[in-house]
């Protein structure tokens, strides 16, 4: 029991990592419908940024954790929201009204770019970071074993949970929102209706490297070191995770996330943990032969 | 009748893939008319309402609105322009609720007629106020179409460009959304052009109507002639009219 608590608790700190990068891969399918495949490169840039400000703060000490945290997350959020704006307007927008393999296979090159080129500037090995937020709560304890949640899990699935809720609000309820689903679900009535589709889909993947960047802020204070690779297998999952809960739709990319981190954290705890890789995927597997469309990818679901 | 024209599409060409669909087409729609359009299915009714809206281009031609030109201006400018289009196929955000549907409908308003301009559309559909909160996809034809119109009249439109509003819809509410369109140019001064394959309304309804015919105009003149043309008797209104 005390185990469960614990892998619980971890995977639902991991899952909260594969949640926010989902949300970028589900909305920018919904949008123009295309599998971005640099997403995971634009959540690997941000926790490379994470790291380097971190570094730059580090002789003046982490007095205020909070507002190291909050400095970082500033400054990621906007470094990595002009990578993916960027990414957009060089590498799919030109080759929109393409063929419909073309933008993909442009992602794919720009992954590959993306990861050498932070792999030329930053060097191949495992960038490090002081840890910024130390201690926990010890839950409970059964001889010997101490189940714990640390003051950062806490943080990241709180602020995980506010950030969905408040992204969820924002594409419900606000007129930016509506124009989302709006060119969505039909781009030219959109723009009759005077919105900017361009702007619209800048603004997307703008929204979707920030959630990223969350995430890669999350990723460097949880494990304390990136290296130019990370981006490769969390991208992987998290895309499982937006398939997983039905790609276009934005509770499932949330719950496909939460779901991709339990089931890697119980995988770990009971079975060879070298297989729990292919745990993730053979569940993705399975759920694609029984229900197609993922877990909540019903066609009248709300979709981004 | 005002002496310049509000819209004046002059000798444009468009093509629709690689079919020519619009062969050098001109009129002229004056403030305050209603113009109905009529024509045979694939005459190219459609696509002159789109090459007016700047999708698919003209590639000849010019579309003077209110004196500017306005050829091949970007699509989400027209609405700003005072152009709203009730377009073929109605294009309805079916995943949305009918009060979001208006919402976008008002997207490049102004905030403060909001409410006005809601309660106007339900003023002329009420049948719209009851289905406020339901999934737009999930209505009737006619409800669509009510619901195309109201959310092209969200953005209080100087022109509205109607297309087929009255496709697939039961004899009654054919009158019925004839009787509104008439209401929305008589009692607000909204300017119409109308797509229609239904030529009986249509030209009872309208002002002045042209005939599109493979991608040209073949004939002209006020509603009430054009009903009476033999010509026309027999090539649209043939099978009777209810």
């Amino acid at each position: 029991m005390e185990y469960f608590l614990q892998q619980l608790i971890n995977g639902l700190t991991l899952g909260a990592i594969y949640g926010l990068i989902a949300i970028g891969y589900t909305m920018v399918y919904g949008i123009i419908g295309m599998i971005n495949f640099a997403h995971g490169e634009v959540y690997m840039i941000g926790a490379f940024i994470s790291v380097i400000v971190f570094t730059l703060m580090g002789p003046f000490g982490f007095a205020s954790p909070v507002l190291a945290i909050v400095l970082v997350l500033i400054a990621a959020l906007i470094f990595t929201s002009v990578y993916g704006w960027t990414i957009e307007r060089i590498a799919y927008r030109p080759l929109r009204g393409s063929f419909r393999l073309a933008p993909l296979i442009s992602a794919i090159g720009m992954s590959i770019f993306l990861q050498n080129y932070v792999h030329m500037l930053q060097g191949a090995k495992m960038k490090p970071v002081q840890p910024v937020v130390r201690g926990g709560f010890k839950l409970a304890e059964d001889n010997g074993f101490v189940v714990q949640i640390t003051y950062l899990q806490i943080g990241i699935i709180v602020a995980t949970v506010v950030l969905m809720a408040a992204f969820t609000m924002l594409i419900q309820r606000t007129a930016l929102g509506r124009s989302q689903r709006a060119c969505e679900q039909d781009r030219k009535m959109a723009a009759l209706l005077g919105v900017n589709i361009d702007r619209t889909i800048s603004l997307t993947f703008v929204m979707g490297a920030a959630l990223a960047a969350v995430a890669g802020v999350i990723f460097t204070l949880y494990y304390g070191a990136v290296d130019f690779f990370i981006g490769f297998l969390a991208g992987l999952k998290a895309f499982t995770a937006a398939v997983l809960g039905g790609i276009g739709s934005l509770p499932g990319a949330m719950l496909g996330g939460v779901l991709i981190g339990l089931i890697e954290a119980f995988w770990s705890a009971h079975f060879p943990i070298a297989y729990k890789d292919v745990a993730v995927f053979g569940i993705l597997v399975v759920v694609l032969i029984f229900r197609p469309t993922g877990l909540l990818g019903r066609p009248d679901i709300e979709k981004v | 009748m005002a002496a310049t024209p509000l819209l004046s599409v002059q000798n444009v060409k468009a093509n629709y893939g690689p079919v020519e669909a619009l062969r050098g087409v001109s009129l002229d729609v004056f403030p305050g008319e209603i113009v109905a359009l009529i024509g045979a299915n694939g005459a190219g009714k459609s696509t002159l309402l789109m090459t007016i809206c700047g999708d698919p281009r003209a590639s000849a031609g010019r579309v003077v609105y209110d004196g500017t030109d306005i050829t091949n201006r970007p699509l989400h400018e027209m609405v700003r322009l005072g152009i709203a289009q009730s377009p073929e196929g109605r294009r309805i955000f079916p995943r949305m609720t009918v009060f979001e549907n208006l919402q976008m409908g008002a997207f490049a308003g102004d905030p403060a007629n909001f409410e006005a301009d809601v309660e106007r559309v339900f003023r002329l559909f009420p049948r719209l106020a009851e289905r406020r909160e339901q999934r737009a996809g999930t209505m009737s034809g006619g409800e669509q179409q009510m619901l195309a119109i109201g959310r092209a009249l969200m953005s209080r439109p100087r022109l509205l460009l109607l297309d087929e509003p009255s496709l697939g819809l039961a004899p009654l509410l054919v009158a019925q959304i004839f009787a509104t369109i008439k209401e929305i140019n008589r009692g607000e001064g909204v300017t119409v052009l109308l797509v229609e394959q239904n030529a009986y309304h249509a030209l009872r309804l309208a002002h002045r109507g042209y005939v599109l015919v493979n991608g040209s105009i073949r004939m002209s003149g006020p509603g009430a002639e054009l009903l009476a043309n033999p010509d026309i008797q027999k090539a649209y209104l043939a099978g009777g009219h209810h």
